[in-house]
């Protein structure tokens, strides 16, 4: 078995690396944005598809989890029924700060189709919204840019202070 | 065989064309036969209770009867007819013409495959009594009436909204019912979530698809293309002749601290330790 030679002085100087508290926590946050499985309808698949091996949610470090507590950001996958309302302002206020929200296709965004008394009209009446996903339904690709555009947000954060407020009633 | 073409262009900007004077067309109704097993259905009805009207359409009999008879009516076809399945029952709203519901059980008979349907006429403040005891499908039928249509059932073991949340107000599968909900159901997570005082700042819902919004260059822009918020549309303008981009950075190209870059050159050992 070959045995590598560690010679601080000559591979890159000592095995020091200097950095904020900033970044490290932002570091770690990024590389580990858990989500919350929250596929209500048709763009649920679609999350799925993003977690699963062709995709593979797991090389940005986003593992579905299917606890609040447990969870940094939520995607709201589908459509957001009155009836249903309630519960989702509940999970978010389960889970732990800091948090995120990505609002997945159009049904989440706006209510998209169905204009109707049964729907509410964007879940941003209801939870505050970091990234509003396009399509009906959104590729794949796009919830993973999505994640990617969320670590870039997470990186110029300020991380030891707490999270502005967003839209909280 | 392939479609017709028919041109397609503008087909958005024409107005549809309504016929004012079409009428839907009804299906025939024809007499009930004097032999068969649909006349044995009916003298064995008419025996129990008063039939309003019966007759065939489209092969099937059709029996209209009074809202009281209905636990008689069905216990009658099945018991004496063997109609044991309830395939289907709701209410159809017929307020604005008649002041009322009408009621209908399409019932199966699974020996000889023949259907019939009852039709009873409900008015708006008056209730029917429920058919559980006799058919266990019609539990949640009968509750999906009194949520969506509103017709009351008696003994009914647990008359409870089926659809619709619990406090909900109205019963959307109403005519009178609009669309897009009346006021309680436009404001109804904003009420229960955080109370009636969050609707001024909240806003009412933008129940308009097509509706532009001024600020939505401030409020979002393209990936790539930032500029601080709140920038007027004349400079925005402007900073993009002048080329002001906001190009998107990925953590990998400033490189990771404490994860080093992939070697891409092989490490050649000298000789074998």
């Amino acid at each position: 078995m070959a045995q590598h030679q560690v010679n601080y002085t000559q591979s890159g100087g000592l095995p020091v690396a200097l950095t904020t508290v900033d970044k490290i926590l932002n570091w770690g946050r990024s590389n580990s944005v858990w989500a919350l499985t929250y596929g209500l309808a048709c763009c649920a698949i679609e999350m799925m598809a993003s977690g699963a091996s062709r995709y593979d949610f797991d090389r940005f470090g986003t593992i579905f989890r299917a606890s609040p507590r447990q969870a940094d950001v939520m995607i709201v996958a589908g459509t957001l029924t009155k009836k249903h309302s309630e519960f989702i302002r509940r999970l978010y206020d389960q889970m732990t700060e800091p948090k995120w929200v990505i609002s997945m296709g159009s049904c989440a965004n706006t209510g998209g189709m169905f204009n109707t008394y049964a729907t509410v009209q964007g879940v941003d009446r209801i939870i505050p919204v970091d990234m509003y996903l396009p399509g009906c339904a959104p590729r794949p690709e796009t919830l993973q840019y999505a994640v990617m555009l969320l670590q870039q947000k997470i990186r110029k954060e300020s991380a030891n202070k707490s999270q502005k407020p967003k839209r909280l009633v | 065989m392939m479609r017709p073409y028919t041109p397609k262009d503008n087909v958005q900007a024409k107005a549809y064309y309504t016929d004012r004077f079409w009428v839907a067309p009804r299906i025939a109704e024809e007499p009930v036969p004097k032999e068969g097993i649909y006349a044995e259905d009916l003298d064995a009805l008419s025996a129990k209770c008063k039939v309003l009207k019966a007759y065939i359409q489209r092969g099937q009999l059709v029996i209209h009867i009074d809202p009281k008879d209905n636990i008689t009516a069905l216990k009658t076809l099945k018991e004496e007819r063997w109609y044991e399945m309830l395939s289907e029952m709701s209410a159809v709203d017929f307020l604005a013409e008649r002041g009322g519901f009408e009621v209908f059980y399409q019932i199966l008979n699974l020996n000889t495959a023949q259907r019939i349907r009852i039709k009873c006429f409900v008015d708006e403040n008056e209730a029917i009594e429920s058919v559980n005891p006799l058919y266990r499908s019609a539990d949640w039928a009968e509750r999906e009436m009194w949520d969506l249509m509103g017709v009351k059932v008696n003994n009914h073991p647990y008359l409870k909204r089926l659809i619709m949340p619990d406090d909900w107000e109205g019963h959307p599968l109403r005519k009178t019912y609009p669309l897009e909900g009346d006021e309680f159901a436009q404001w109804y997570e904003v009420d229960k979530i955080f109370g009636k005082e969050a609707r001024d700042i909240i806003g009412p819902e933008n129940r308009d698809p097509a509706r532009i919004d001024r600020y939505d260059t401030e409020r979002f822009a393209r990936l790539g293309h930032e500029v601080p918020r709140g920038t007027p549309p004349e400079e925005l303008k402007k900073l993009e002749e002048e080329g002001v981009v906001t190009p998107v950075r990925y953590q990998e190209e400033e490189g990771v601290f404490l994860v080093k870059d992939l070697n891409e050159e092989p490490k050649v050992l000298d000789k074998r330790k």
